[in-house]
């Protein structure tokens, strides 16, 4: 197992300093103007431009400025937006809330994701597994923020059992709708991963062996077939992970919280490039450390895996 | 996803009987040849929701290509005087805030949101299969370089990636439907390639140590014929249910985009502007969000459907 | 009957049905078959893929796959009680403490994420109601038992840590833990090499004389069998037909397939001869031949073999039966 963990970190560092050297590719050096299009409608000015270009050695080579780049990031110095607040002062701030709204969501996608799952891969074919069959499939085909407008809508307009937008300080109460929100499409998708995992696993032959062995049937489901079947859906969650983060940004924006993502969504429709990509490339790592625990997990689950 | 295991009935053995000559019997109906294909064409032929799909699908294919067939009027005539008036008989979806006509808009806002569906379904088709052929044909080194690649582009979620291209790609001043299209299906594609990549790659693999790949070798194919006569035939089906699925993704990623208002510009008409432009009036107009809501996700639906109803039919584990 | 009788036979299947109901049509895997087990004996069952060995062993113990498979008729007399009647609450306490199985493929049917220890040990902590901790050292003693070195070690081992012999040793030590009255091994050396198979069936035999226990031996190698069985029960297309002690159906088979099976084993003193095989294939069992459903591919077969019903299963001598109408021919064949 140790071997497992130590080859992962491994693996990871690569892959760390690959994407976000991408990410600094795609930024700062794609052919054109590096500066165009970063600081709103406006162009930039003097100041900010001469503040960047020696903040990030745009007139170095790729790799020594994506280097210097790199350092700063990693001791928090991270500039400032083109009105001049502190960016890394500002994610401080927003992360906190972010954490809370991402964690909420997924209690709901584990949650609810797999409890349906389950209830309807045991009942193939019955009303719950067809109600399970078509809500999902909605939901997959609803973009996120279609979906957070229609809830905005009906539950807080409409109906008055949320609230419409989310107040300072982000409550969890007023939490819960936008992490349902969040949480929707990725829910769907563990739903229906677990249905299929566990009915799949229902005709292995190793469950046809503990049915021979005498065990009841509850144990031989819940034993025998829910770890089983898990194995492919934590793989998913993980990877799952990152179109959660990325759909943080539009469900922030919607019902106005002040985590990364609306800090994200405010930039974004400020053209204030510069921001975007920090803050992205900040979602981004934490996108690669949340998959390396993910995989360890998958390893608990699954002993083959520990001894490749 | 999960690898299949075997599944433990009775086995039904299905043959041609050979009969000695001298002994009278009754000599069964001949069975046409079953391939995968057939089998699974078989299953799709019954299937209600592969039609619905199908159909749904076409009739959104139909409006992006030849909006002119569903209304007559012109979706840039925007009058001010008709500010938010509420769908009538004249205007069935109404007119948003410019006065435009929203019906008229939802009907062209098609064509955009689906080009860039299908152009950046077609990039990371060729992009990522190409690639994930070749890795998981080959193998050994070129394998681990093309799998360390995809895995630094897996490592960015669709909708980030593409936000941080189109910000350092803004567009002028008056751009034209077709460049701001492909803009942002390459924007798309750029990092959606990687799960055809990888699809394609299991694929392969699964296939790279089958018995008539070996007998191709031995009869001296080369590789290029083996990939393609045997390979690229036998791993089809994986990579065309997660196209199929992906395009409708695609479609969404486009929608969310313009939403947040980086993807394709006016006045270019796409399904995720009109949203945009109708947040701030959910309270009073909601029509003027619901209808273009209501088509995009319909147009992902039937992508996604369509996907799904086909992967269930191609899954011989699921007999 | 509502209890078993002590004095009744161990095991007895009559006249046994079992269709399965596919979108192609219904298959009758299983038509009218009956045999015997007594205690410390064995019953090998011999048939190719698709006689419907497997399913009369699933049949047994109830744990056939409904839909798509339907037991439609006979009995399971286990001491005179009717196993197919029992509601599934009794039934459930046959399995594993009474009839236990073996299966073909360990590797698959061994669950790859919960160690071997406890895969064994849950026999106790479920029938007997052992702590984890004793049923581990249960499963320990039983390891010894099959033979499987360094027990003490591996208990704490995966199912894919083992080799393919290894891991048929660990399915023995399940099934016998309980002592069952009767073992069922379906085809448990097919997945193995040569030389495992040899010692799995050693192993087996070696067990079934301790535990004097019945055995029921399903397989289609002909090999396997002359060593451990008392007697075979030869099934073709869902039906048994012919049932004889093991010497004389080698020496003397009585039914054209049997006949057919044997001439088919390639022999030492046959060198330079083409080798024998029965012509053509088995049925489809949704669309099994009138009469003797072997008789498309019999030497033997003339106009009443194809019309209904089957031969019936006839005495050839006190302890042989055989389901053909000319097995005194069939018999002079052999001379």
């Amino acid at each position: 197992m140790g071997r497992y963990v130590l080859r992962r970190l491994l693996q990871m560092i690569p892959v760390v300093f690959g994407t976000t050297f991408l990410i600094f590719w795609m930024t700062w050096a794609l052919p054109g103007d590096p500066l165009a299009g970063k600081c709103g409608q406006r162009p930039c000015s003097p100041e900010f431009i001469a503040a960047v270009r020696d903040r990030l050695n745009l007139g170095d080579p790729l790799i020594v400025a994506y280097a210097k780049f790199m350092k700063n990031f990693l001791t928090g110095n991270l500039g400032d937006t083109v009105s001049g607040e502190n960016i890394a002062n500002l994610i401080q701030t927003a992360f906190p809330v972010t954490f809370r709204l991402a964690l909420l969501a997924i209690v709901f996608e584990v949650v609810i994701g797999i409890g349906a799952g389950i209830l309807s891969g045991l009942r193939r074919g019955g009303f719950f597994d067809n109600l399970v069959l078509i809500s999902t499939l909605i939901v997959i085909s609803i973009p996120v923020f279609v979906i957070g407008f229609l809830a905005q809508y009906f539950f807080g307009i409409k109906l008055g059992w949320f609230p419409v937008t989310v107040s300072d300080g982000a409550p969890w109460g007023d939490l819960v709708l936008p992490a349902f929100v969040l949480a929707a499409l990725s829910l769907a998708y563990v739903a229906r991963l677990m249905r299929a995992s566990l009915a799949e696993n229902l005709r292995s032959d190793f469950v046809k062996t503990a049915t021979a062995k005498g065990l009841p049937r509850r144990t031989v489901i819940m034993k025998h077939t829910v770890r089983n079947s898990l194995i492919p859906v934590v793989t998913f969650i993980g990877a799952d992970f990152g179109v959660l983060l990325g759909g943080a940004i539009v469900t922030e924006g919607i019902f106005n919280i002040s985590g990364i993502g609306g800090l994200t969504y405010s930039a974004i429709r400020l053209r204030e490039g510069a921001t975007v990509v920090t803050v992205t490339t900040l979602i981004v790592l934490v996108f690669l450390i949340v998959n390396l625990f993910v995989d360890l997990l998958y390893a608990v689950l699954d002993p083959r895996i520990r001894y490749e | 996803m999960s690898e299949p295991t075997a599944v433990g009935a009775a086995a039904i053995a299905r043959t041609d009987d050979h009969i000695p000559s001298g002994v009278e019997r009754v000599k069964p109906a001949p069975e046409k040849p079953r391939s995968l294909w057939t089998d699974a064409w078989d299953d799709l032929k019954r299937s209600p929701i592969f039609w619905i799909s199908l159909v749904l699908m076409t009739f959104f294919v139909v409006m992006a290509i030849a909006p002119g067939l569903f209304t007559s009027k012109d979706p840039t005539f925007c009058d001010l005087a008709n500010s938010r008036v509420s769908p009538s008989k004249q205007a069935w979806f109404g007119y948003d805030a410019q006065g435009c006509d929203v019906y008229a808009r939802t009907i062209y806002g098609a064509r955009a949101s689906i080009s860039v569906g299908i152009a950046a379904s077609l990039v990371a088709l060729f992009v990522g299969a190409g690639i994930g052929i070749i890795a998981g044909f080959y193998g050994g080194f070129a394998d681990t370089v093309l799998s360390r690649i995809t895995d630094i582009f897996f490592a960015i979620p669709i909708l980030l990636g593409s936000i941080i291209i189109l910000t350092s790609f803004p567009t002028g001043a008056n751009p034209s439907q077709a460049a701001e299209i492909t803009k942002v299906s390459l924007a798309i594609a750029f990092l959606g390639w990687t799960s055809t990549q990888r699809i394609a790659r299991s694929s392969v693999i699964q296939l790279r140590g089958a018995d008539y790949v070996l007998a191709a070798r031995s009869l001296g194919a080369s590789n290029w014929r083996i990939i393609r006569r045997h390979i690229i035939p036998n791993s089809l089906a994986p990579i065309i249910v997660i196209t199929t699925i992906s395009l409708g993704g695609y479609i969404g990623a486009e929608a969310t985009l313009s939403f947040l208002g980086i993807g394709l510009q006016p006045p270019v008409i796409s399904w995720g502007i009109q949203i945009n432009n109708a947040q701030d009036y959910l309270r009073t107009s909601p029509y003027l969000l619901f209808f273009p809501a209501l088509f995009l996700s319909l147009t992902v639906l039937s992508f996604i459907m369509l996907g799904d109803t086909i992967r269930e039919a191609l899954d011989p584990k699921l007999r | 009957m509502a209890t078993e009788d002590p004095n009744a036979r161990l095991l007895q299947v009559k006249d046994l049905e079992v269709e399965f109901r596919t979108r192609d049509g219904v298959a009758k895997a299983i038509n009218k078959v009956s045999f015997d087990l007594d205690k410390g004996r064995t019953l090998a069952i011999l048939g190719e893929s698709g006689s419907g060995k497997s399913v009369t062993a699933q049949a047994i113990m109830g744990i056939i796959d409904s839909p798509p498979g339907f037991v439609t008729g006979g009995q399971v007399l286990f001491r005179g009680r009717d196993l197919l009647t029992l509601p599934e609450r009794e039934r459930r306490l046959y399995r594993g403490q009474r009839i236990a199985m073996i299966f073909q493929d360990a590797l698959s049917s061994l669950n790859p994420v919960y160690k071997v220890g406890f895969q064994i040990g849950e026999m106790f902590t479920t029938h007997r109601g052992m702590s984890k901790k004793d049923a581990r050292l249960k499963a320990i003693e039983l390891m010894d038992r099959v033979r499987i070195p360094g027990a003490k070690e591996r208990v704490d081992d995966y199912p894919h840590q083992f080799s393919g012999g290894m891991r048929q040793r660990i399915m023995i030590a399940m099934a016998i833990a309980l002592d069952p009255d009767i073992l069922i091994a379906d085809e448990p050396t097919t997945a193995l090499d040569v030389t495992v198979q040899a010692q799995i069936m050693e192993l087996l035999a070696e067990v079934q004389k301790d535990t004097g226990s019945g055995l029921i031996l399903i397989t289609h190698d002909l090999g396997v069998v002359a060593e451990v069985a008392s007697e075979i029960a030869v099934m073709y297309a869902g039906r048994i037909v012919e049932n004889a002690p093991v010497d004389e159906i080698y020496r003397s088979p009585a039914h054209p397939y049997t006949r057919g099976l044997i001439d088919s084993i390639p022999r030492l003193d046959s060198k330079g001869k083409t080798l024998y095989a029965i012509k053509g294939l088995p049925p489809n069992l949704t669309q099994i031949p009138a009469g003797c459903a072997f008789h498309p591919r019999c030497g033997y077969a003339q106009a009443k073999c194809a019309v209904d019903p089957a031969p019936p299963l006839v005495a050839v001598t006190p302890d042989r039966t055989s389901a053909c109408y000319f097995w005194r021919e069939v018999q002079d064949g052999n001379a």
